[in-house]
């Protein structure tokens, strides 16, 4: 890890000021991915503004119906949260499907939205790599690709974004609140991260000067008709070779309202609405669920060690979509797919 | 954190050597005032400046989680906290589990020796801790919730069935539940 200053935020202006007056600063909150990326040499900060002290930390339901989550609530807290257990199953399953205990237990809610890829090839620094060094090539595309992307992948990047947490904050259509030097504004969820195109350094729309305060779920949360489901290569602490996430809204038998993301697939959390709209007003059962995910992966694209994914994630949105639809979602410490 | 800082640039601002910081944790019930430099981990500190080499380094990248301590009663992996950043924290490691006596044991250290919970030994302290936290927290309530509550510490001599019955004798001599 190189040597770096450090210094604390006092409050969010103060904290925008900071990042504001040295381009090569960071903002540290529970620092689970990018104290790894520094011991990897792969982030290089002057300069950690710790915003840990900053008043963000705060769950609680907006005058709308919907939930305003802090930006420093840490993922733990959010999963066992009574409003989100009540309210959001859809996300509690999620989190609780990624990381371990205690990494849950330090990393952040704004944090998670901004961890980097785990592909291999941005954590060596001895591969060339278009989003750790703009320009030097990816050696994703002709190597060991297992892991990566399917959709939504270009000739410059195919990394994959690791979250799970994301993958259900892109179905339940959360916003997310950010400041900055001009103020404050709202970015849907589905336009916060990006397709990597030919600038995979950018994960986000995120300005460099702004920060996350605060996530915002909309008041529908889908308690009744959703599972998250994540596919990997050991059962338990590992990122997802394919996950989805569904969310039915059942009414009269037949479905009135249909969300499906996917995480491992993409750049971003990956949704399809034409693959929802064939979902909408269908009577819940296989062929449709087949035909969504068909539309959902008509374009996906294999590489040579992970073709695999497009057949894993067809059937695993089967899977999950009638998990949903059946109120059986997956239980995340029962191995067993129901 | 934002990304598009991550984009090449200049790295010729602030290259001024960075101060150390003064900070006071209590340590396993002892107060203890140190200054550190900024890109100290509190694993490091731990093991090099407080001389408690209980705490285990194995990956040093929060994967296998020998590293792991409470603190403010939480679970944590000590290699990936910043030490500058928990100044008045409160940490506890396995020399201070046992309420800092050194001669007594924790029932979840009990446990591990009456269930030969281990082989090499060195993931131990980890697991321990691990395990403490995940009693406090009360959301195992079966073998299969332990397992996955218990995946951030990875034991390499795969002692887990005895590491499982181990936590779950203990969390019923602490009246948590199973």
């Amino acid at each position: 890890m190189n040597n770096f200053a450090y210094s604390r935020a006092a409050d969010v202006a103060d904290a925008v000021r900071q990042i504001a007056a040295d381009r090569n600063a960071k903002f540290i909150a529970g620092g689970t991915n990018l104290i790894d990326l520094m011991k990897y040499d792969v982030e290089r900060p002057v300069r950690l503004i710790d915003i840990t002290r900053l008043p963000l930390r705060a769950v609680e339901e907006t005058r709308d119906g919907g939930v305003r989550v802090g930006a420093l609530v840490p993922n733990s807290d959010l999963a066992y949260h009574p409003l989100i257990e009540a309210r959001y199953p859809l996300l509690a399953s999620a989190i609780l499907a990624g990381a371990s205990a205690q990494l849950r237990n330090m990393a952040s809610t704004g944090g998670n939205l901004l961890q980097r890829t785990r592909c291999l090839y941005f954590y060596d620094t001895a591969t060339p790599c278009n989003k750790r060094e703009p320009g030097s090539g990816c050696s994703a595309i002709n190597g060991i690709n297992r892991t990566n992307a399917i959709l939504g992948t270009s000739e410059a990047c195919i990394a994959t974004h690791p979250s799970d947490m994301c993958v259900a904050l892109a179905a339940l259509e959360a916003t997310v609140h950010v400041a900055g030097p001009s103020g404050e504004r709202c970015i849907d969820f589905a336009d916060f991260h990006r397709l990597p195109g030919d600038t995979p350094d950018r994960d986000t729309n995120l300005e460099s000067q702004e920060i996350i305060t605060a996530i915002e779920l909309p008041a529908k949360g889908f308690a009744e008709n959703h599972s998250y489901l994540k596919i990997r290569d050991r059962l338990s602490y590992a990122f997802a070779l394919v996950s989805v996430a569904a969310a039915l809204e059942i009414n009269g038998g037949r479905i009135r309202d249909a969300r499906l993301a996917l995480g491992g697939v993409a750049h971003k959390p990956w949704r399809d609405r034409e693959a929802e709209a064939l979902l909408q007003g269908a009577v819940p059962e296989r062929t449709v669920f087949a035909k969504a995910a068909d539309r959902l992966l008509r374009d996906a694209k294999g590489y040579a060690h992970n073709a695999f994914k497009i057949d894993l994630a067809r059937r695993a949105i089967i899977r999950t979509l009638a998990q949903a639809a059946n109120a059986t979602p997956q239980i995340q410490s029962v191995k067993k797919i129901r | 954190m934002g990304s598009s800082i991550g984009a090449a640039g200049s790295r010729s601002e602030s290259q001024a050597k960075p101060a150390a910081i003064s900070i006071t944790l209590t340590v396993n019930g002892e107060s203890r005032t140190l200054s550190v430099a900024p890109w100290t981990t509190l694993l490091d500190l731990l093991r090099d400046r407080l001389d408690l080499t209980g705490t285990k380094k194995g990956c040093d990248h929060g994967q296998c989680g020998a590293c792991t301590v409470l603190l403010d009663g939480r679970r944590v992996t000590s290699c990936l906290t910043l030490a500058v950043m928990k100044d008045g924290a409160e940490i506890v490691t396995i020399e201070g589990l046992a309420n800092g006596d050194a001669d007594a044991l924790h029932p979840l250290q009990k446990a591990f020796i009456e269930h030969d919970a281990f082989q090499c030994g060195y993931c131990t302290p980890g697991q321990i801790c691990s395990a403490a936290g995940l009693i406090a927290e009360g959301r195992a309530k079966t073998a299969d919730d332990i397992r996955e509550l218990m995946s951030g510490n990875i034991c390499r001599c795969g002692a887990y069935p005895n590491i499982v019955a181990a936590i779950q004798e203990a969390m019923d001599a602490m009246g948590g539940r199973r």
